[in-house]
């Protein structure tokens, strides 16, 4: 098993006739995911890569069932297009496009709970459950279907330490990149729990970075609720305060955000947390 | 992006805000000529983007108009957290009956709008709600409802913060027009710290502090043009035109990394091995080859860099396409440091091959990189 998604997950692009659309919706499909149709609003009807084009993500559920929306439309565009999936029936929405306002998340990301659809994003690069399907922007081969869950806040990042993983033979059950704005639909603490039920999932690599407490809020879920080994690992240790490191969410504010005042609260709820990229592995092999 | 305080009064006057008027002076003559016109009693203020103004000695009352021009120029003269005073503000000094403070920010844990108020204001907000958290108010917004924020809705938040009717419902409608002002100028933070009381019982904004959401500044070209370019950085703004994401720092070593937690964790790997990081940089996915050498011109801007580390995990940047960058780079430009090179993922067969036979120094992995550049570097 894996979670939120799997062999059987139906899936739409919107912004399919876009270049990053279209490139990454041929990479998912060779993957083998199965790709259901596109959304590209004026475009309902045309087809492409064997795909249909609908107008909205509701016509494009109603007529083929989907139920997971990838995003790859510009920032210019996003809110819209993260209306129109709020609008519909559909289960998860994953926005892999970056550099949204921060205002316009806010008002899509209230728009998509209240009709409790899952938002993944965004600026992230998506989830995969490695040999069952892949939804984003990250490089397939370098996963291995196996037993360790990812989440992360980082795209890249994220690879070199499911690089590790697959190189060691561990393999991951799903790997999941939340992305790194201020504001983003799912959170470590909202991901945790699901990795905490799959039976597939035998233990936990958690990425961090400087920037807000979600690091701190899963080190206490982790400690009071989890029972499957949680290891850690946090970028930004040497960020000075007050930049922004590329991530807009990325910023050392106050004294309690830094990386070193997370790795802290990591390890006092007993996650081992890896000083360097290498370490993970031995990490979860303890 | 931040602007100036004579810039976000500005702003909270086009929305009807109510702040005493200001002008604006460059020097110690336009200081004295523009504070006769005012009258005094005035208020001088230090333009900088910084907090601490006042502390630093960058806001100052005058009375006695012989000593507009003096203090004005003792101001100009401070550099208040690494940051030249470039302009003074200029306002009449106003009667203060009572300070609150009040600011409007997105809290991201909560994923919402929040105001925050304290009726004891003129008060460093940090250092109040570690010490006492019983003393912050807070109103939850949702995003969808900033732009219709109702008198209701703030009504008991402005009574806890004025403890006066009459005022309360002057703090609303201010509050009505700071949440209208943050959602139409895609705002990151709207403070005002002092909200006053003045001697008319006028509820006035004394100070203004806001900052702007960069994501949102492709539809905000009258806020683009606020932009103080004395304060930022040229080399990272010019960064940010080429696509770029740069900081400088204070080591030798140069780096260029796809992604920003790979070029953090990078920075990172570099100083754990002993080594000394001279700048963040993400050259972002899709790298065209001109992005490379754009990376490589403002690393080696920097003479104190000994040693550059180039750190790529190829995922929509495809390898190949940095190396071609790399190559054009050597070609270009004069590199005078060693370059470790380490390229994984998408096309690395590609290109690794282009870089044969060059002089760069391959890395297997980022630790292996980052030995050699702390050991090139020399230890910090």
């Amino acid at each position: 098993m894996s979670i939120i998604i799997d062999e059987n997950t139906k899936v739409i692009v919107q912004g399919i006739t876009g270049r990053d659309g279209s490139f990454h919706t041929e990479q998912m499909i060779d993957y083998g995911t199965n790709i259901v149709g596109g959304v590209t609003p004026g475009k309902g009807g045309q087809t492409i890569l064997d795909r249909p084009i609908f107008n909205s993500v509701s016509e494009a559920i109603s007529e083929t069932g989907a139920d997971v929306s990838v995003m790859y439309v510009p920032a210019k565009f996003a809110k819209g297009a993260m209306l129109d999936a709020a609008n519909s029936d559909i289960k998860l929405l994953v926005a892999i496009t970056e550099g949204v306002p921060t205002l316009d998340v806010l008002e899509a990301y209230e728009a998509l709970t209240a009709k409790g659809i899952r938002l993944i994003g965004p600026n992230c690069p998506g989830l995969i459950s490695p040999g069952k399907c892949k939804i984003g922007i990250m490089p397939a081969d370098i996963h291995l279907q196996g037993k360790v869950g990812l989440i992360s806040r980082s795209g890249t990042l994220t690879y070199e330490i499911v690089k590790e993983l697959t190189d060691a033979g561990l393999g991951e059950s799903t790997c999941i990149g939340i992305g790194g704005d201020p504001i983003i639909g799912s959170k470590f603490v909202d991901l945790l729990p699901l990795f905490e039920d799959d039976p597939d999932t035998e233990s936990v690599v958690i990425v961090g970075e400087i920037g807000g407490q979600d690091e701190v809020i899963a080190a206490q879920f982790v400690r009071d609720h989890m029972k499957k080994r949680v290891v850690a690992f946090m970028a930004g240790v040497t960020a000075p305060p007050g930049r922004t490191m590329g991530h807009a969410g990325a910023i050392v504010g106050g004294e309690d955000d830094t990386a070193a005042a997370k790795i802290a609260k990591l390890e006092e709820a007993g996650i081992p947390v890896a000083k360097v990229i290498s370490e993970v592995v031995g990490l979860l092999q303890d | 992006m931040k602007v100036h305080e004579y810039q976000a009064k500005a702003l909270f006057r086009e929305y009807d805000i109510p702040a005493p008027l200001d002008v604006v002076a460059v020097n110690a003559a336009e200081a004295e000529a523009k504070a006769k016109d005012m009258g005094l009693p005035v208020v001088i203020k230090a333009q900088v983007h910084a907090g601490g103004r006042g502390k630093a000695g960058g806001v100052k009352v005058i009375s006695d108009a012989t000593e507009v021009g003096p203090t004005t120029e003792r101001i100009l003269g401070l550099t208040i957290k690494d940051l030249p005073v470039r302009k003074v503000m200029i306002a009449p000094a106003v009667e203060i009956k009572t300070e609150v403070y009040l600011s409007l920010l997105v809290d991201r844990g909560e994923r919402k709008a929040v105001f925050i108020g304290c009726a004891d204001g003129g008060i460093e907000i940090e250092v109040t709600a570690k010490e006492s958290p019983e003393k912050i108010l807070r109103l939850e917004v949702p995003g969808a409802q900033l732009a219709f924020l109702t008198a209701d809705m703030c009504k008991d938040f402005a009574m806890k913060l004025m403890g006066d009717a009459g005022l309360a419902d002057q703090a609303t409608a201010i509050m009505q027009k700071v949440a209208k002002l943050f959602v139409e100028k895609d705002a990151a933070l709207v403070e005002i710290n002092p909200l006053i009381v003045d001697g008319d019982d006028k509820v006035v904004a004394l100070d203004a502090k806001m900052s702007f959401d960069a994501n949102a500044m492709f539809r905000h070209p009258e806020l683009e043009e606020l932009r103080d370019m004395d304060s930022e950085d040229a080399d990272e703004l010019g960064a940010k035109e080429q696509g770029l994401s740069f900081i400088r720092l204070d080591g030798n070593i140069g780096c260029m990394v796809n992604g920003a937690g790979l070029a953090m964790a990078t920075m990172d790997t570099i100083k754990h091995f002993g080594g000394d990081p001279a700048n963040f940089l993400d050259v972002g996915g899709s790298s065209n080859p001109e992005k490379v050498v754009a990376a490589f011109k403002l690393i080696l801007k920097d003479p104190d860099v000994k040693v550059m580390l180039i750190n790529i995990f190829g995922g929509i940047t495809r390898c190949d396409d940095i190396a071609k960058g790399i190559l054009a780079s050597l070609e270009q430009i004069d590199v005078p440091v060693p370059i470790i090179v380490r390229l994984v993922g998408t096309n690395e067969a590609e290109g690794r091959k282009l870089l044969e036979g060059t002089k760069l120094i391959s890395a297997e992995t980022l630790e292996g990189g980052a030995t050699k550049a702390a050991e090139l570097g020399g230890a910090a």
